[in-house]
């Protein structure tokens, strides 16, 4: 299928500080609009289109719009978790294609540090009985355990180590140390050591649900930002170059009898975003990866296509994930959620740094990057989980 | 004695279920339309939409297909408990599971996958449900 370039990011904007005590997140969210749009060289007047996850206390559909003061064409607040904005970028993509809107905003703000919210180790808590919790709920599985039960599996059938899935912190850690964001993140949230790590640093950090170690586990920061959307003729008048979306897939899967843990929702919407984009995983230069956990990562570089399933142990290994290696892909060159942020819904950064990227300006850039995929996953690798994949372009 | 997390009613899904475990039975479902084997319970089957699902009990053999060790976790209900294991287990009459592994030693070095494991019905300090949960075998 050919390329078909109706749409493009040509505003973007990262909250830079990720210990925040002074804002909340809905004003997280508002200003980082504004300088999105500041950045496109478009005005608040311009956005007629809402994406947005409901998070940030902003009331969702019904209440963000209000309290920005617009009033868009086009509303819409799909929410699966942290890949919301994967879904909202594929969605953006068909709407301005099909011409309901021009000027899409998306945004995220959360201020999970300073709001103490244990987001990987809080567990279940007694709440109202669902159809789920009542039968979790008893066995105090955490978040965290729950990818980690995934990573047993996958260690189980294929022989991954712990020594290899390391090299993806190895790597993202690398890319943070490069990013001067990504530092004073890691110092704000008093990490215990701010520097590169080794795959030894890894094994050696304690174990915090069996078999992830604490350096396989994302931070819980706080943060957020925005990103515009807009059609091609709008995006040939903005200040930066576009960035073009070329193909977006999304699926969801959960835990199946006798289905298999280790395969992720990827393997749906990976197949699906590279068809319509028509490039293949090989073609692609940046690959911003949801990186909540080391297994995240490898898990859905072999549902991208990357590699085999159940060989991402052994394509990780080497250092090939670093930005300046020569095979590549290059992952979550931000720093990821290992390394630079988690304010819990990381699925906008992933976006970001594509676009960064794309545009040249990354601090840990790739050299000619022409390609980039955004993999976003919004709640449980063992459980339910949604993903969802964007393909985007240089100019 | 135990005191994990209760599940919480009214829910009309799990409901019969929970009630089997106070009966010291492992609840399932199965599609009287298409024979599909239905877990968590809900009140349609889940490869053909049917609403005549019969409830039957499972002998509670099966194994463990993974799991983890929770060494950190910060609810109140478990945050005492030390290191303890949670697990999927896939029951011999083809349904998978969420439950915790009990009866071992040291649950880092003493579960395994594949490990073959037996339910068994876990009385709890407060709360009237007792709790299924697996031991090896």
């Amino acid at each position: 299928m050919a390329q078909e370039r109706e749409a493009a990011i040509v505003g973007i904007h990262e909250w830079p500080k990720r210990v925040d005590r002074s804002v909340s997140a809905l004003q997280i969210k508002a200003r980082s609009i504004a300088r999105a749009l500041d950045d496109a060289g478009l005005s608040w007047g311009d956005v007629d289109g809402l994406y947005d996850a409901g998070e940030g206390a902003g009331g969702g559909g019904l209440g963000l719009a209000a309290y920005l003061g617009i009033k868009p064409r086009v509303i819409d607040t799909t929410s699966v978790g942290g890949t919301s904005y994967e879904f909202h970028a594929a969605h953006a993509m068909r709407d301005i294609a099909a011409g309901r809107c021009n000027v899409a905003v998306l945004s995220y703000g959360s201020k999970a540090a300073t709001e103490r919210i244990p987001i990987g180790t809080g567990g279940p808590r007694a709440a109202g009985g669902s159809w789920q919790a009542n039968m979790e709920n008893p066995y105090g599985s955490t978040l965290i355990a729950n990818y980690a039960m995934v990573a047993h599996r996958h260690m189980h059938e294929y022989g991954t180590t712990t020594e290899q899935l390391a090299e993806i912190s190895v790597a993202t850690r690398a890319h943070a140390m490069r990013n001067p964001d990504a530092v004073q993140a890691m110092n704000d949230l008093q990490f215990a050591d701010v520097r590169e790590i080794s795959v030894e640093d890894v094994l050696e950090s304690r174990i915090v649900a069996d078999p992830l170690h604490l350096l396989e586990c994302c931070m819980v920061s706080d943060g957020g930002g925005a990103l515009v959307i807009a059609s091609k003729d709008v995006a040939r008048g903005t200040k930066k170059k576009p960035v073009w979306l070329l193909g977006s897939g999304e699926a969801t899967k959960y835990r199946e009898n006798g289905g298999d843990i280790t395969t992720s929702a990827a393997a749906q919407s990976g197949p699906e975003a590279f068809a319509q984009a028509g490039v293949t995983p090989d073609e692609i230069d940046v690959a911003m990866i949801y990186d909540s956990f080391t297994i995240t990562v490898a898990v859905m570089l072999e549902d991208l296509g990357f590699c085999k399933k159940g060989e991402a142990g052994e394509y990780v290994s080497g250092g090939r994930m670093r930005w300046d290696h020569a095979d590549g892909p290059a992952l979550n060159t931000d720093g990821g959620g290992l390394s630079s942020n988690h304010p819990g819904m990381r699925g906008l950064f992933l976006l970001l740094e594509s676009a960064r990227q794309l545009r040249g300006e990354s601090t840990s850039q790739v050299e000619g990057a022409r390609l980039a995929v955004a993999h976003g996953n919004g709640g449980l690798l063992g459980g339910t989980h949604c993903g969802g994949t964007v393909i985007m372009a240089a100019d | 004695m135990a005191n994990r997390l209760q599940p919480v009613f009214p829910e009309q899904d799990t409901e019969h279920f929970w009630e089997g475990a106070k009966q010291g039975e492992l609840r399932y479902q199965q599609c009287n339309a298409c024979d599909t084997v239905v877990f968590t319970p809900r009140a349609h089957c889940t490869a053909c939409g049917s609403d005549d699902l019969a409830w039957k009990v499972s002998a509670g053999a099966g194994e463990v297909y993974t799991y983890s060790v929770v060494r950190q976790n910060r609810s109140p209900a478990f945050a005492d408990l030390g290191a303890y294991a949670v697990a999927y287990i896939d029951l011999d009459e083809g349904f998978r599971m969420m439950s915790g592994i009990v009866g071992v030693g040291d649950p880092t070095q003493e579960v395994r996958i594949g490990m073959r494991v037996q339910v068994e019905f876990e009385p709890q300090e407060s709360g009237e449900y007792p709790i299924p949960v697996f031991r090896p075998v």
